[in-house]
């Protein structure tokens, strides 16, 4: 053997003949609504390139509302096909688990989005620019706002159409966060939704440098945060030599078959776990809304397009909490006595800070993404259970809030003055008065918000609380009622202003929306009751759906 | 080398990473300092990847340079535009919401 060779065999070895690489399995009928899902955003993509521009809006509109119906149609095939509890798997090669809680919220996120894109097409609202209707969203984001390009766009009539693909990839992305089933995933996922958020919250056609302003806040922090969250799983792999869950929950539990001497060294490691898990909880505690984590909330809601807040107030959390539910109780089981007691705080200073703070607010927007910080907080508290109840009570929950959110936000645009939509709390004195309809729907939301028997947050609430006392939260359940308490007092206070006080003369006017909105309005409206007089049936149903596959 | 150290080297720069993030107010260096957190992951998963001789550490920073990269055509699109609405990068300007 020559010196050269002999040198070189330090830090080389001779190649094995390579294996074949196995041709991965994917179960395309599992994974048919995230995939229809996406395969319509590209062809929304590619409507935006070759279509001309009078054409794209209706067939966008098309394209987005036919994809979510029949992606809501695959998951109700799916879950009718027993795949939500007696054939619940993992497809994609152990990286997308096909259970029942990933079926619910894969469901409520899809009707979610639909009837949110019906807020987005809406063009009635505002008024008729240089013959053209327009939308909540900007003629040309890129044009400079009041600038000389941002007139001709306006004049030319353009529209950003391209916000229903946008819409679809954040639903693709969404659709995939509740049913990772490894770490990889879930962060792909969460940049899968996050990233057209960050862009669609920047394209409001009205007060655009709040819009930009928000835009730049949300990307800013939810880079940061997702910086963290991959931190985390860096140190979950190093802890566990594998990013799948399944995996990751055997080391935890130390019933790992095959130890190699590496993983025998990491194993012990108890900080790689507690630090990794607790940043990985953080990043998905951001996307949440918890505090201490919740900064970006108001400001994002408050900036955004209203139809954008909507969607994602409530898209946003079906989806996330749904990945928190899965890596709480299907990674980190084993750990529960560790993370307990932070979520108990977690979900302590949430429902307490969000309640509080929003009383002193005075902008309907930044009032509701309080009131939002709150409900995560009291969902937290399902969460905490850590029992079969708690999962299915969670569930019920997100289903029966997301369509508040949604109707409230949908409600919001269409009281509107000359600078477009008004949202401080002072123009809505006496609403009541002057729009019976309007005013009342929105007490409903209102209502639900505060879980007054008969709505759907009142069934949500109680079974939340109820999981959350069952599995020996009392104090919770406590702190919890009491902040129910403070949240109802500014929900009230706004229904009495609507109500019980003067019209102001320079006051707004109600926009008479077209079918679009008012279904939107009606379906949030009709959920709202439905699941507050019978919720049974659902929270059957949910409870049937609350078994995670491992 | 052990490469523990290099495992010390991806938490510093994370944590330079991080205090950047927190530190500094023009909105591409607060962008900058994001990326170096990433790139600290991708340090720290290569590590492990060494460390347990799989190489899931070393796919996933290949998917983490992806997600970089379209976080990077995101960001820069959003910081720009408010760049040209404002003429000031700064995280401070961007103050019209208060509570």
């Amino acid at each position: 053997m020559t010196h050269a060779a002999t040198v070189h065999s330090l830090w080389t070895t001779a190649a094995a003949a390579p294996d074949k690489i196995p041709s991965p399995d994917i179960e395309y009928g599992q994974l048919s609504p995230t995939l229809i899902v996406l395969g319509a955003a590209i062809v929304g993509v590619l409507i935006e390139a070759f279509l001309p521009r009078r054409q794209r809006y209706v067939a966008q509109l098309f394209v987005s509302v036919v994809a979510l119906a029949a992606a809501f149609a695959a998951v109700i095939g799916l879950a009718a096909g027993d795949y939500g509890t007696s054939k619940a798997r993992v497809a994609a090669m152990g990286a997308i688990a096909v259970d029942g809680p990933a079926l619910f919220l894969q469901g409520t996120i899809l009707l979610v989005a639909l009837v949110a894109v019906f807020t987005f097409a809406e063009r009635r609202l505002d008024p008729v620019v240089h013959g053209n209707r327009v939308d909540s969203f900007a003629a040309q984001a890129a044009a400079v706002p009041g600038g000389d390009a941002e007139k001709a766009a306006v004049k030319a009539g353009f529209t950003t159409t391209e916000v229903f693909p946008l819409v679809l990839f954040a639903v693709g992305g969404m659709l995939v966060f509740p049913s990772a089933n490894d770490l990889l995933t879930l962060f792909v996922a969460l940049e899968v939704f996050s990233l057209p958020l960050y862009i669609l919250c920047a394209l409001a056609r009205r007060h655009r440098a709040l819009s930009q302003e928000a835009a730049v806040k949300y990307f800013l922090l939810g880079a940061f945060s997702s910086a963290f969250l991959l931190f985390g799983i860096a140190l979950l792999y190093g802890y566990a030599g594998t990013v799948a869950y399944s995996g990751i929950a055997d080391v935890v539990d130390g019933q790992v078959r095959n130890v190699t001497p590496a993983l025998a060294g990491t194993m012990g490691n108890d900080a790689l776990l507690l630090i990794g898990g607790a940043m990985v909880l953080m990043g998905l505690l951001f996307k949440i809304g918890a505090v201490p984590f919740h900064m970006w909330t108001p400001d994002v809601y408050q900036g955004a397009p209203t139809p954008v807040t909507g969607f994602m107030a409530a898209a946003t959390k079906v989806a996330a909490f749904g990945a928190l539910l899965r890596l709480l109780y299907v990674v980190l089981p084993g750990l529960r006595w560790d993370w307990r007691p932070v979520m108990w705080g977690v979900a302590i200073v949430t429902m307490l800070g969000g309640a509080i703070v929003a009383v002193t607010q005075t902008d309907v927007k930044r009032l509701l993404a309080y009131s939002s910080i709150a409900h995560a907080g009291f969902i937290l508290a399902g969460v905490i259970a850590t029992t079969p109840e708690g999962i299915s009570s969670v569930l019920f929950y997100l289903a029966a809030y997301s369509f508040v959110t949604l109707g409230a936000f949908a409600v919001v645009t269409l009281v509107r003055d000359a600078g477009g939509e008004a949202t401080h709390l002072s123009k809505w004195a006496g609403l009541g008065r002057r729009s019976p309809l309007v005013a009342a729907v929105f007490a409903v939301f209102l209502l639900a918000f505060a879980g007054i028997p008969l709505t759907s947050g009142f069934a949500g609430k109680f079974a939340v609380f109820k999981a959350a006392a069952d599995g020996g939260a009392g104090a919770l359940v406590v702190i919890g009622v009491i902040s129910s308490a403070v949240a109802a007092f500014f929900y009230i206070r706004v229904i009495v202003l609507m109500f019980f006080s003067e019209p102001r003369t320079d006051g707004p006017s109600v926009a008479v929306p077209s079918p679009l909105t008012s279904s939107a309005i009606a379906i949030g409206v009709a959920v709202t009751l439905v699941l507050g007089v019978a919720p049974q049936y659902f929270l059957d149903l949910a409870s049937q759906a609350g078994v995670f596959v491992r | 080398m052990n490469p523990v150290n290099y495992l010390y080297l991806a938490a510093l720069l994370f944590t330079i990473g991080a205090a950047g993030v927190v530190i500094r107010r023009n909105a591409i260096v607060l962008f900058m300092c994001v990326e170096l957190m990433l790139n600290a992951c991708n340090l720290a998963f290569v590590t492990f990847s060494r460390l347990h001789g799989n190489l899931d550490g070393q796919i996933i920073a290949f998917f983490t340079m992806v997600v970089a990269a379209a976080e990077v055509v995101v960001g820069l699109a959003i910081i720009v535009t408010v760049f040209r609405s404002r003429h000031s990068a700064s995280v401070d300007d961007a103050s019209l919401m208060k509570l």
